[in-house]
């Protein structure tokens, strides 16, 4: 299972490269509406999860764990919109998000270091529901 | 429309390996609720939770020597802004239950209202703040 985790992450981290969403320049042009690019890297992934999702859930279980766990949570409140506001006032100020700037990881930039920390203090900080 | 080719291409590749995740593991591949998982205070499985990570920065590693381009040399913006940024990103992931992965590619995938309110928020607030706050605050550059 462990294995499969990292080959997933690679895989995950090498489409975001692929699609030009580890560069954080190419996201703020999104962002300011310069560039579509992300709408096509949005469609291209949700495409896949919405065909594959299904079929996966109708096995008895996953093919390397006891059992499936997707999110209980189903709620649209306040918790959620504050989070995501502040989530996207977060990414709108230098174009990272999580998944690209551990990817992004690999330069070893003081930059993207720094990001990461702080990033991490936010979810150790950040209120369990 | 060749331009469109590869962040297509990209996304179908993010898209798989959602997909793959679940199916083996039984996991979404909401890339804060993986490493949210592994900040102190959090109890539980971390071995998964570390190889997925271990999965991305290798991915990087790999960017770098294959496609450097792809690579950014920096952020744009003072050293507070990038810190201020990166606080609000984990904290508001956290908080809102999920980021671009586990609320855009997966719950996008599962038809969740849920996802779909927050997909709509974070999306309308990085616009307005790209657009409208970014300009000031970080300061002449790009």
């Amino acid at each position: 299972m462990n294995l499969a985790a990292l080959l997933c992450g690679l895989l995950f981290a090498l489409g975001l490269g692929v699609a030009g969403m580890t560069d954080p320049a190419r996201v703020l042009a999104f962002l300011e509406l310069r560039d579509p690019a992300l709408m096509y890297v949005m469609g291209g992934a949700v495409a896949v999860t919405l065909l594959g999702f299904p079929r996966v859930l109708r096995r008895a279980r996953p093919a390397q764990a006891p059992c499936f766990m997707l999110p209980r949570r189903r709620a649209i409140d306040g918790r959620l919109m504050l989070g995501a506001a502040i989530f996207g006032l977060g990414w709108g100020l230098v174009g990272l998000c999580p998944g690209p700037a551990l990817t992004d990881l690999a330069t070893g930039d003081t930059d993207l270091l720094l990001f990461v920390a702080t990033m991490l203090v936010g979810m150790a900080v950040a209120p369990r529901g | 429309m060749s331009s469109a080719l590869a962040p297509l291409l990209g996304g179908l590749m993010i898209g798989a390996a959602a997909v793959l995740l679940l199916r083996q593991t039984g996991r979404i591949a909401g890339v804060s609720g993986i490493v949210g998982g592994l900040v102190p205070g959090v109890r539980g499985d971390r071995a998964w939770r570390l190889a997925f990570v271990g999965g991305l920065v290798l991915g990087g590693l790999l960017l770098a020597t294959l496609m450097p381009g792809a690579l950014p040399r920096g952020l744009s913006g003072p050293r507070w802004l990038v810190a201020l940024a990166g606080l609000l990103v984990g904290l508001g992931a956290r908080l809102g239950g999920g980021c671009t992965s586990g609320h855009g590619v997966c719950g996008l995938g599962q038809r969740s209202p849920r996802s779909l309110v927050a997909v709509l928020v974070f999306m309308a607030t990085a616009m307005l703040t790209a657009n409208l706050l970014r300009p000031l605050l970080a300061g002449g550059g790009q």
